[in-house]
């Protein structure tokens, strides 16, 4: 039946006291695949991370992961998953090395040392092995956690923020490392707040208040907004932005340097609002669909709204 | 689902023997704790105080009254410091501290002397702190026998010993068991592990929670039994080396003797330090940080020291307060030791004593290992 799945699971359900953090949350993961999950802040994406991995029971709903049950066989799942924590939660007093060697030896690992030499070797720590982990700066913390989840060779990743605080350099090793392990049958799912990394996932889940808002390919996603987008390029944009921002028919406006993202939900509004500026010089006006970002920061407008309001 | 794996165990055994060896404070604090405990004890055990402040009330002034206060000054444990007539006011002295002892020769003791009728003087000691009086008391018992030959010569020379020509009566008052200095060294032994064992478990689970590592080791596929004997093994070993700091001191600066067998004190230490440890982990378990950790810690500590016989005898305290005492594992504990050391006993005499401790550390660990969170809920 799940055979071919990875994550299996249905109306997961988690309340902190009268709060509801999750709300049914549903996916089914095929293995091998990549699935990045996104979310503002507080969405729930860390708990329903640590109910996949059983460090949570639901408290309601059900499902399995790598075929085994997440209410009752979490023992079994610890064995074959590498769950990175959001925060940094190895051993700071311990060395690189004896970090490495203590999860080594944690799962039981026949090649104990040798599967430790590699990993200290492709981390490029060789000369730092014996360094105290409390010493690393923050992106190589975020790499030494990565190794060690990744150590004992599981069949799944779940990654809650790997690359928050890593260079670009590093992120772009870790992902196309990511995608190895995929094309080796390792099926991971990752949150992140990038929406670079997103778009290197086969399938992107949206999360927001703990109920999901959108999921799809990304190219599916932005199809499924009813956003419309501008892009206007020019000198002053910032200027602009804050005559455009407010009147009826646009819906948001960001800056992103010398580009102008203008967006709404009603074409035709939108065409009328920005029919005044666009004979002004030194702007170029291009209609465009709108980014991935784009796309998020509409699907929370109704939220913000509710908050604000 | 899966057995207990001893390289699991041994994952984490290795850990906590790294990071206790990095963490110098609570090193120190393992090793120091002992030494200083037995330093500050060590001193009341060792002070063999002198020149004790004496009140000598002499109702049958003669020359064997005087010569008697005269030898007890030369002993060197009393000094005369107030000359008194009566007994309420003795007893005055001795209640504020002002004496720590009242010598009363009694009314026509010299022609009690003569006549052979072995007359008593009575030694009234204040015993509260027991160490203190131990010493002179047990001068006072070899004077009897000598005191007296110069006096007693000639026509008299028939009442020289044996036996002795008269009898001196001590009085214990405040602590009618009068602990000896040497019951101090067993006690000490409990209350240092007591206090170390449960602290450091009790430190070594929290601060997990408490940096965050907790979430890492309950991602993995560790068992609670295995992380509580990874945990509690690393100080077990060093259970009983601040015991064998606590051993050697003992006998080389204070001359306590080891009568009993090591074997039977060892089986004796392992049932207290797990079940100590085991008290450390539930703690561990309730405490959200390491302060609550702390104060969880002098709870059961208190008590521990206070009614377990250590500090005030026994069978003086209250009901209520011997009930608990009862309870607590250092009771038990400070009895078997006090019996293999002192008295050379063996464990099968003290089933009274064992049964006790077994059966607590068996709760504890229960306990403890039912509280253990498999989730972070
Ligand atoms: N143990 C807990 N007790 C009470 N509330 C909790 C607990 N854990 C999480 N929450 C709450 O649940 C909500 C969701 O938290 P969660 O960590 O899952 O969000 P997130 O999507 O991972 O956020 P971020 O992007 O900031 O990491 C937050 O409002 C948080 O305060
Ligand atoms: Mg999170």
């Amino acid at each position: 039946m799940s055979g071919a799945l990875a994550i299996d699971v249905s109306e997961l359900t988690k309340s902190f006291g009268a709060r509801k953090v999750v709300d049914k949350f549903s996916i089914q993961v095929p293995k091998g695949q990549v699935w990045g999950f996104l979310g503002p802040n507080g969405s729930g994406k860390t708990t329903t991370i640590r109910m996949l991995c059983g460090l949570l029971l639901p408290d309601s709903g059900s499902g399995t992961c790598l075929g085994y049950d997440i209410r009752k066989q979490a023992a079994l799942i610890k064995r074959n998953v590498g769950y990175m924590t959001q925060k940094f939660s190895f051993y700071e007093d311990l060395s690189i090395r004896e970090n490495l060697d203590f999860v080594a030896r944690v799962y039981e690992m026949d090649d104990r040392v040798r599967a430790v030499d590699q990993a200290i070797e492709r981390l490029g720590l060789v000369e730092r092995q014996q360094q105290l982990a409390g010493t690393l700066s923050g992106g190589w913390k975020q790499r030494l956690a990565l190794a060690a989840c990744i150590l004992h060779r599981p069949q799944l990743l779940l990654l809650d923020e790997p690359t928050a605080g890593v260079d670009p350099q590093a992120r772009r090793d870790f992902w196309d490392e990511i995608h190895q392990l995929a094309a080796q049958g390792l099926t991971v799912l990752v949150s992140t707040h990038y929406m670079d990394e997103a778009e290197r996932c086969d399938r992107i889940v949206y999360l927001a208040y703990g109920t999901v808002l959108a999921r799809g390919t990304v190219g599916e996603v932005i199809g499924a907004s009813t956003l419309n987008t501008w892009i206007v390029t020019g000198e002053d944009v910032r200027a602009l932005a804050g005559e455009l921002q407010g009147r009826p028919g646009v819906d948001q406006v960001s800056v992103f340097g010398v580009t102008l993202h203008v967006s709404g939900t009603d074409a035709g509004a939108l065409e009328r609002a920005i029919e005044p500026y666009r004979a002004r010089a030194g702007f170029a006006w291009k209609k465009s669909s709108p980014s991935l970002e784009d796309v998020f920061i509409h699907l929370m407008a109704p939220f913000r709204a509710r908050l604000t309001g | 689902m899966f057995g207990i794996s001893l390289s699991r165990i041994g994952a984490v055994f290795l850990k906590e023997l790294i990071q206790m060896r990095r963490d110098r404070l609570t090193f120190g604090m393992i090793i120091g704790i002992p030494i200083i405990q037995l330093i500050l004890f060590g001193y009341a055990i060792n002070s063999d105080p002198k020149h004790l402040p004496t009140a000598i009330n002499v109702q049958d002034p003669s020359v064997y009254s005087r010569t008697l206060v005269r030898a007890l000054e030369n002993s060197g444990y009393f000094r005369v410091t107030h000359v008194i007539n009566g007994e309420r006011e003795g007893a005055a002295l001795l209640a504020s501290g002002s004496v720590a002892f009242v010598v009363t020769v009694p009314p026509e003791f010299s022609r009690a002397l003569a006549r052979g009728e072995r007359p008593q003087v009575l030694i009234e000691a204040d015993a509260s702190d027991p160490a203190a009086a131990a010493n002179a008391v047990g001068a006072v018992a070899q004077l009897p026998a000598t005191v007296f030959n110069r006096e007693l010569s000639g026509g008299l020379s028939s009442l020289r010993p044996t036996p002795a020509p008269f009898e001196v009566v001590v009085h214990r008052r405040y602590n009618p068991e009068g602990i000896s200095a040497y019951n101090v060294v067993p006690g000490l032994i409990g209350v240092i592990l007591t206090m170390t064992m449960v602290m450091i478990t009790a430190l070594a689970v929290t601060r997990e929670v408490e940096r965050g590592t907790m979430e890492n080791l309950l991602a993995m596929p560790l068992q609670p039994f295995e992380v509580m004997a990874g945990k509690i093994l690393p100080y077990i070993v060093m259970g009983y080396i601040q015991v064998t700091v606590v051993l050697i001191a003992a006998r080389v600066l204070f001359g306590v003797p080891m009568l009993g067998s090591y074997f039977d004190l060892s089986i004796a230490l392992a049932l207290f330090i797990a079940a100590n440890l085991s008290v450390g982990f539930t703690i561990s378990t309730v405490a959200s940080n390491q302060l609550q950790a702390m104060q969880m810690t002098f709870f059961f500590f208190l008590p521990s020291i206070l009614l377990s016989g250590f500090m005030f005898p026994f069978r003086g305290m209250p009901e209520w307060a011997q009930w608990i005492g009862t309870v607590l594992p250092n009771t038990h504990f400070m009895r078997i030791v006090r019996g293999v050391m002192l008295k050379g006993s063996h464990l099968h005499d003290m089933l009274a004593d064992v049964w006790p401790l077994i059966a607590f550390m068996l709760f504890a660990m229960a306990v403890a290992l039912l509280r253990y969170r498999r989730t972070l809920d």
